[in-house]
């Protein structure tokens, strides 16, 4: 076992399955000399050579449709989105060209494209959206945000392994700030399972990203206050795994569903729907949404603190939620 | 550059399969018979004839949609054009797409995304692949006038000349983008002037003409083989028919039309082909008799070819299925 950060196990992922499978390449603004925004890939480009880190042009949909060919062609490109928020200029090819083209004409289209997401970092409306609910009514993609060290590295390989196209949302408040002990031996988190990030029986928190270790500061609070909270964390959120869901519900019979990304059309609403559609006669409660609420990532320090998610809000959900 | 005398006939028979299939499709369009839209190539087919028979085996189509030429060549059959045009089982895509969004990497053709210009980019991914790998294979991707316009095709051919890849980049300017002229499409008098802003060479073809698009895409292959990075092939043609065979495209002036008639891809190769002393009428006969047995062979074995299941739908979304689901 070693001790790794969020960033250095995406780091590790990509290194080992790179030395593994001459397939694997990755593509991107500044990811090669420069080694990338957050230097995910820092050293890579001397180890790898350039024509397996390629800088490419500012031009996210024409290097994104490049990756999607290579890959149909039996490659396994890696794309770098500088940040999340950039994806929507790829918009086109990942929902009408990768998503697709298996269904349609049977071709496996095995791209991963790397998305740093999420606010807390005072980035403002372009540098800190969460950009999981644009894809989230795109059937052919898969969609993974993990919470963690150890699930950071085991689900970019299983990522790069599998042969759909994968949005891999990677937390950018997270990178530096959490380690997590993991084997030094291979391994894959696969993708389509929740995992139970705390076990607890008075309620359920649903959530996924970085909103996991907010559901864990709350779950402290409410413990001390004698409230029992179980979470679970998503990890893979197209598709959802409905099982680990509706089996959290029948346990605590009371949820929270609990996101960074704005409320409305998010993951939330698709859960909370859910629960309602397989397992309504056992809740004993309302299902109560804490997310952001609908406008821009602001910018200022006090207004971002505002809009993101805090332990308090969950605390609050839950105190509410606790009386019914 | 010299074309040996089967070569010549293999180009005539493809433009002569094309023209045939698709006129058929237009008129089972027009009785009712096939699902959904039909669009046609007609009047530009030399385009997608000449670039496909110039390919390799080896070789990657990235098309678009007035690229029947290209299937067929590629290995497609018209059995298999025809079913999909009726949404069989048998179809190319077993029904899942219809009618020109064909795609089989069995035989190296890319699926082709109606948002015209997508297939630049990933064509270009295929060359990339081409370069990383060290292989002597090349890509080629075809768009009409109007995805030229797109950032799609902007995107790629930077892209693609900053890296000097193995691609060839097909124009098929029929002129018309649906309705809207090349004139309100953009400034500029040749769609070629685009690829000088990117470095790349890029050369006019009279599009009507087979050969002519034939020798041009096999010498920008050549280039793009032996590492000269990629080249731009802009074919002037005209479309004669509607955007679809929906539409009676009363906004192309009858002149224009009268005009581009005389110079039929089909007729051009006709006379070439005679006049040279490379085919006598009988041989090219005998080539259109074949063509029309094939085409009543691909129509019957669509209309006799089982429908989809319906449950066929809810199947092949990944190719990786989640375990458990």
């Amino acid at each position: 076992m070693k001790e790794i950060t969020y960033l250095e196990a995406i780091k590790e992922a990509l290194d080992e399955e790179m030395s593994r499978d001459a397939s694997v390449f990755i593509l991107g603004e500044d990811v090669g000399v420069y080694g990338g925004a957050f230097r995910v890939t820092e050293g890579f480009f001397d180890k790898y050579g350039e024509w397996r880190v390629l800088d490419t042009p500012l031009a996210e949909s024409g290097f994104t449709g490049a990756a999607i060919g290579a890959a149909l062609v039996g490659m396994r490109p890696v794309v770098e989105m500088q940040f999340a928020d950039f994806i929507s200029c790829a918009f086109d090819q990942l929902v009408n060209v990768a998503a697709k083209n298996h269904y349609r004409w049977g071709a496996a289209t095995p791209i991963v494209v790397r998305a740093p997401y999420g606010g807390n970092i005072h980035g403002g409306a372009f540098h800190s959206q969460c950009i999981e609910g644009f894809f989230y009514n795109v059937p052919g993609l898969k969609i993974v945000a993990p919470a963690t060290a150890y699930d950071a590295k085991g689900l970019l390989k299983a990522a790069i392994r599998d042969n759909d196209p994968v949005i891999y949302c990677e937390h950018k408040y997270l990178y530096r700030r959490i380690k997590d002990s993991i084997p030094e031996e291979d391994y894959v988190v696969p993708i389509g399972k929740a995992r139970i990030a705390l076990d607890g029986k008075d309620v359920s928190i649903i959530t996924y990203g970085a909103m996991v270790h907010t559901a864990l500061e709350a779950a402290t609070v409410l413990k001390d206050n004698g409230v029992s909270c179980e979470i679970l964390d998503l990890r893979t959120i197209l598709p959802l795994d409905k099982k680990s869901i509706l089996d959290t519900v029948k346990k605590t019979n009371k949820v929270i569903v609990l996101h960074e990304q704005t409320k409305t059309g998010g993951v939330g609403a698709e859960v909370s729907a859910l629960i309602s559609e397989h397992c309504f006669d056992y809740l004993d409660g309302p299902i109560i949404r804490v997310a952001a609420p609908d406008t821009p990532v602001p910018y200022s320090a006090q207004m971002e603190e505002a809009f993101i998610p805090q332990a308090k809000d969950v605390i609050s959900a839950v105190e509410k939620l606790i009386r019914y | 550059m010299d074309i040996k005398r089967e070569d010549l006939l293999q180009l005539y028979y493809y433009l002569k399969l094309t023209r045939r299939l698709e006129d058929r499709v237009t008129s089972l369009y027009h009785q009712g018979k096939i699902l959904g839209g039909a669009w046609t190539s007609n009047g530009t087919e030399a385009v997608s004839v000449g670039y496909g028979c110039a390919l390799e085996r080896n070789d990657i189509a990235a098309p678009y949609f007035r690229d029947m030429g290209v299937f067929l060549i590629r290995g497609i059959t018209a059995k298999r054009i025809m079913a999909q045009y009726f949404g069989k089982k048998t179809g190319v895509t077993g029904g899942k797409e219809g009618n020109v969004h064909i795609g089989d990497l069995n035989f190296g053709v890319f699926g082709f995304p109606s948002h015209l210009a997508d297939n630049y980019p990933v064509g270009t991914g295929a060359a990339l692949a081409f370069k990383i790998r060290g292989e002597k294979r090349v890509a080629v991707a075809c768009t009409g006038d109007g995805g030229t316009s797109r950032g799609d095709f902007h995107e790629a051919m930077n892209f693609a000349a900053a890296r000097k890849l193995p691609i060839v980049f097909i124009c098929n300017n029929n002129q018309y983008a649906y309705s809207t002229p090349l004139r309100l499409q953009m400034a500029i008098k040749d769609i070629s002037e685009r690829a000088r802003a990117y470095g790349m060479p890029s050369k006019i073809v009279d599009g009507n003409n087979v050969v002519a698009v034939y020798t041009a895409a096999k010498e920008a292959y050549d280039i793009a083989r032996n590492g000269g990075g990629p080249t731009f092939i802009e074919c002037k043609t005209m479309r004669m028919h509607g955007h679809s065979e929906h539409d009676s495209a009363k906004y192309v002036p009858r002149e224009l039309l009268e005009e581009w008639k005389k110079k039929d891809p089909i007729l051009n190769m006709d006379k070439y082909l005679l006049e040279n002393n490379h085919a006598k009428k009988e041989d090219l006969d005998g080539i259109d008799s074949r063509v029309k047995n094939e085409i009543e062979e691909a129509e019957t074995f669509a209309i006799e070819s089982a429908y989809p299941e319906s449950e066929d739908g809810m199947k092949g979304l990944y190719a990786t299925p989640i375990v458990g689901e």
